[in-house]
């Protein structure tokens, strides 16, 4: 039987490790781009300040990465440690999207971002200009391959189950790369990437404005970043929605659980403002009729189904599943028996289903119907922790279009500056993106619930057979050497802000020198070597 | 499959020496960060002396490192099961390699940003901490594979490990450790000495050549372990090379100087270990006449000859079970599909080498000695 707290604690260290890494990867994505237009402007144009500018964000994106870098490594080894009957069950196919990953995307990114900071005064300006075009190529790519793994978590396609290896393999990889949901994952990421990039400059910016220091960069980024975020903003919506489309067709439970809809009605349905569950069980609700049919089916006459009507299709599929399941039992003892083969060729797709039975008994050939209906309705992820992040994600989602909207408008007529309360604006709501992409995860992954790959494996069913002693030594490692690195970064990056822009050029140049790189008080260099 | 235009067997032979290719690559290029690293308080001891070593790796130690991340998606994605069995059972002698590789990246880059005596040492320490630490645990991982180790698998192929951290730490696991150790130090310091100058280079020459010494030595005593001391595994049931990946339908005995069987069925073989001691024989006669280029070549190709002889010395075997025979990981069952592996072909053979023409181009832009005097010019240096 596997251990519940063991199952806990390992989704609680991966929710935690993810969401960490996660504080540092949109950045990157975006302001990796914003970097590469500066850099472009400066030799398109030649204007020192352009380089300044590239400079400074560059140093605040070095603190960002390393961070990204130091989370990141943890990610890929995770899944062997903590997921291991998931690494064994899905390995053959989604191991290979990270591991292309490494080889196309990341070994670009992290061969470059050396370069990027150390290649200024040894390589000509087009050089260093495609190095940091490469390092965002980098970024970029990483994220498509590491969405393609996730899309397949969501959406398991090009693949089937093998009883001979008894885990799932690629059929077709075509299908696995242009997978639907991959597909526009990836692009609503990374739009709220370059979301949170525009952001994070036009935050800042504000700041200088404010403290009337570094006009010139500050203006100059604002420009950059007000029209690079007014693009995302409206990308990040429309392909959102996209996201909600493809969702439906191949995640109707996670539909019908962001929208509390637990009963099909009649297309197309209406889109929940806001709504509370009632003590009889019933759900208060504020509707716009139609909307919501019309976002996710594109069309007037396609029903939504409801939860209730999902957990009666589930309860069919467990039972199917059981089919699969008692042949591959067969096959375990007779491995020639061709009856059962075929019968695992017909029903395999509902075998993950079976496998949610394992939670309640070992023998699930012999599960009681209330097991059964009681796994059926596992399959019903926590409605209204979905329902209220998603209408935060959306929230912030609209409030940037408009936003970045009034911002584009103000500073392409150069008077943002003239506007405090629109400066004050953008330096409170700073930290939104951040929330907003951590809500999308949490949507994302908590609302695949109880699947840790969509209707085929079962996530309690994945874990590791580890001890929760190994879970708590490990979690409160994480979390405290996290939680200290993060405060230690948002204090560098404070230091670094008051600090602002350097005249890099004249440091290049050896007409002034860094400061604060001299420690003041260290031992004196020591005369020879020790013998 | 049809359609796959190399067999099975072919393909699982090619992705078992490109995992050696990717473990090599790790051990030369990463392992001169890892060895700079745990060299850093012994070679240089001022500010000034330590900044030289930073900014030494600091441009190039990143890319380096993926090295590792892709041996790890590599292992993910052509050997799965070895990837579930290995990470979950050495959990936390994995937890303890993976909190000093994240002192790196904050180490590298938080260092210089505040000028700090206190707040700098505090740092060189984590660089440190990340350096001898994963070079030393990942040998004692390799220790662990060729020991054995205590895992079963179910008849639904589910791993169920038996040991725990402490008993890892095995007097021969713990000589595996200290041979990588001395090999990365070698890595570390033959590179210190080529691309710096004065006090530094001649520490890390000196250094340098101790560990070339113990490398060979302790690399020798291993040898003789192995012939004498430990039990190899040898599959005694027909090898199948083109079946299912499942382990469980082979038999496997262990045999005192088992893991020496390969050298006598291809003697071709003894070229690994014999590169393995030249190597590092090379690297301490180079560091000895300051013939720098040539004890960097040396190194590598002894780190190179000694990962190879692990890898030799176990094959067709990843990781024995110790615990139930049956259950150890080959190369011929612990697989990925058919399909899989020729589609990580293609990809390998796309990308690897634009990945080695652009990283040859990056060594060479920042190629050139570093010295206190080369760090003051860039705003960016660590």
């Amino acid at each position: 039987m596997i251990d519940q707290t063991v199952v806990d604690l390992s989704r609680l260290q991966f929710a935690a490790t993810a969401m960490y890494h996660f504080l540092f990867v949109p950045l990157t994505l975006g302001l990796s781009f914003m970097m590469a237009i500066m850099e472009s402007v400066y030799v398109m144009t030649g204007r020192e300040i352009w380089r300044k500018m590239t400079l400074f964000w560059g140093t605040l994106f070095g603190i960002n990465f390393a961070m990204g870098v130091a989370t990141g490594i943890v990610m890929e080894f995770q899944f062997g440690m903590n997921w291991s009957y998931y690494s064994h069950y899905v390995g053959d196919v989604f191991g290979a999207p990270l591991a292309i990953e490494g080889l196309m995307a990341f070994f670009l990114e992290a061969t470059f971002i050396g370069l990027f900071f150390f290649g200024w005064d040894k390589l000509s300006k087009v050089g260093h200009l495609v190095v940091t075009w490469l390092v965002a190529l980098g970024a970029n790519l990483s994220a498509l391959w590491i969405l393609v793994a996730n899309g397949w978590m969501q959406f398991p396609v090009g693949s089937t189950f093998n009883p001979d290896t008894m885990r799932m393999e690629v059929t077709n990889f075509m299908e696995v790369i242009f997978n639907p949901v991959a597909q526009a994952k990836f692009v609503h990421t990374v739009s709220a990437g370059y979301v949170t990039g525009a952001v994070f400059v036009l935050g800042i910016s504000a700041i200088f404005l404010l403290q009337k220091k570094h006009r010139d960069l500050a203006i100059r980024s604002m420009v950059v970043a007000s029209s690079f975020g007014l693009a995302a903003a409206l990308s990040v919506v429309v392909l959102g929605d996209e996201s909600g489309y493809v969702a439906t067709e191949h995640q109707k439970m996670k539909i019908a659980a962001l929208e509390a809809m637990y009963h099909t009605e009649e297309a197309p349905a209406g889109l929940s403002i806001v709504a509370f569950p009632r003590a009889d069980g019933t759900v208060w609700e504020l509707k716009v009729p139609w909307v919501l049919g019309l976002i996710t089916t594109r069309s007037f006459d396609t029903q939504l189904p409801g939860i209730d009507d999902l957990v009666v299709h589930a309860e069919q599929r467990i039972r199917d599943g059981l089919v699969a399941y008692e042949a591959v039992e067969v096959l375990k003892t007779d491995r020639q028996n061709e009856e059962a083969r075929a019968a695992i060729a017909e029903t395999w797709p509902d075998l993950g289903y079976a496998l949610l039975l394992k939670q309640y008994r070992t023998d699930i050939e012999n599960a009681t119907d209330a097991e059964i209906a009681q796994a059926a309705l596992d399959t019903v992820p926590d409605v209204w922790p979905l329902f209220w992040t998603f209408r935060l994600m959306v929230a912030i989602g609209f409030f940037y279009i408009a936003f970045f909207a009034l911002a584009f408008w103000k500073a392409s007529r150069g008077t943002i500056e003239k506007h405090k309360w629109f400066l004050y604006a953008a330096v409170v709501t700073l930290p939104l993106p951040w929330l907003a992409a951590e809500a999308g995860w949490l949507i994302a992954e908590y609302g695949r619930q109880p699947w840790a790959i969509e209707g085929v494996l079962p996530t309690f069913y994945a874990a590791s057979g580890l001890t929760v002693l190994d879970l708590v030594l490990s979690i409160t490692f994480y979390v405290a050497i996290y939680t200290t690195l993060l405060v230690i970064m948002v204090i560098l990056m404070v230091k670094a802000i008051k600090a602002g822009p350097k005249d890099y050029l004249a440091i290049l140049n050896g007409e002034a020198e860094p400061e604060e790189v001299e420690p003041k008080a260290m031992p004196k260099p020591s005369a020879a070597p020790a013998e | 499959m049809d359609f796959i235009p190399i067999d099975y067997e072919t393909l699982r032979l090619i992705w078992w020496a490109l995992l050696g290719v990717l473990l090599i690559g790790f051990a030369i290029m990463g392992g001169m960060d890892l060895g700079i690293g745990a060299l850093l308080p012994a070679v240089a001891r001022t500010d000034e002396e330590r900044r030289v070593l930073l900014n030494l790796s600091g441009p190039t130690w990143e890319g380096n490192q993926v090295w590792l991340i892709l041996g790890g998606g590599a292992i993910f994605a052509a050997f799965p099961p070895l990837y579930a069995v290995s990470f979950s059972g050495f959990y936390l002698a994995m937890i303890v390699i993976l909190l000093a590789l994240i002192l790196r990246p904050v180490g590298f880059k938080f260092r210089g940003k505040i000028a700090d005596p206190r707040w700098r040492n505090t740092w060189d320490w984590g660089l440190v901490v990340g350096g001898f630490v994963p070079a030393l645990i990942f040998g004692v991982a390799v220790g662990n594979a060729l020991l054995g180790a205590p895992f079963n698998l179910d008849d639904t192929l589910r791993p169920f490990y038996y040991g725990n951290f402490f008993q890892l730490l095995m007097p021969f696991a713990l000589l595996c450790g200290l041979v990588s150790l001395s090999m990365l130090l070698v890595m570390g310091a033959v590179i210190i000495a080529k691309r710096t100058e004065g006090v530094i280079a001649e520490r890390a020459s000196l250094y340098g050549q101790w560990a070339a010494l113990a490398a060979i030595v302790l690399f020798a005593l291993g040898g003789v372990w192995i012939a004498f001391g430990i039990d190899g595994y040898v599959i005694t049931s027909a090898v199948v090379t083109d079946a299912p990946s499942n382990p469980l339908t082979k038999t496997v005995v262990r045999q005192t100087g088992g893991w020496l069987s390969n050298y006598s069925a291809h003697p071709w073989m003894i070229v690994a270990p014999l590169l393995g001691f030249a190597g590092m024989a090379g690297a301490w006669l180079g560091l000895r006449l300051k013939r720098n280029i040539t004890a960097v070549v040396a190194a590598g190709a002894g780190v190179a000859g000694i990962v190879a002889t692990a890898g030799l010395s176990m094959f067709p075997f990843f990781l024995p079970s110790s615990y139930n025979l049956t259950a150890s990981l080959t190369v011929w069952d612990a697989s990925s599909s058919h399909l899989t592996l020729f589609i990580m072909l293609i990809a390998t053979l796309i990308f690897m080498p634009i990945i080695l023409l652009y990283t040859t181009w990056v060594f060479k832009v920042i190629s050139g000695p570093v010295s206190t005097k080369s760090l003051g010019r860039n705003p960016n240096a660590y």
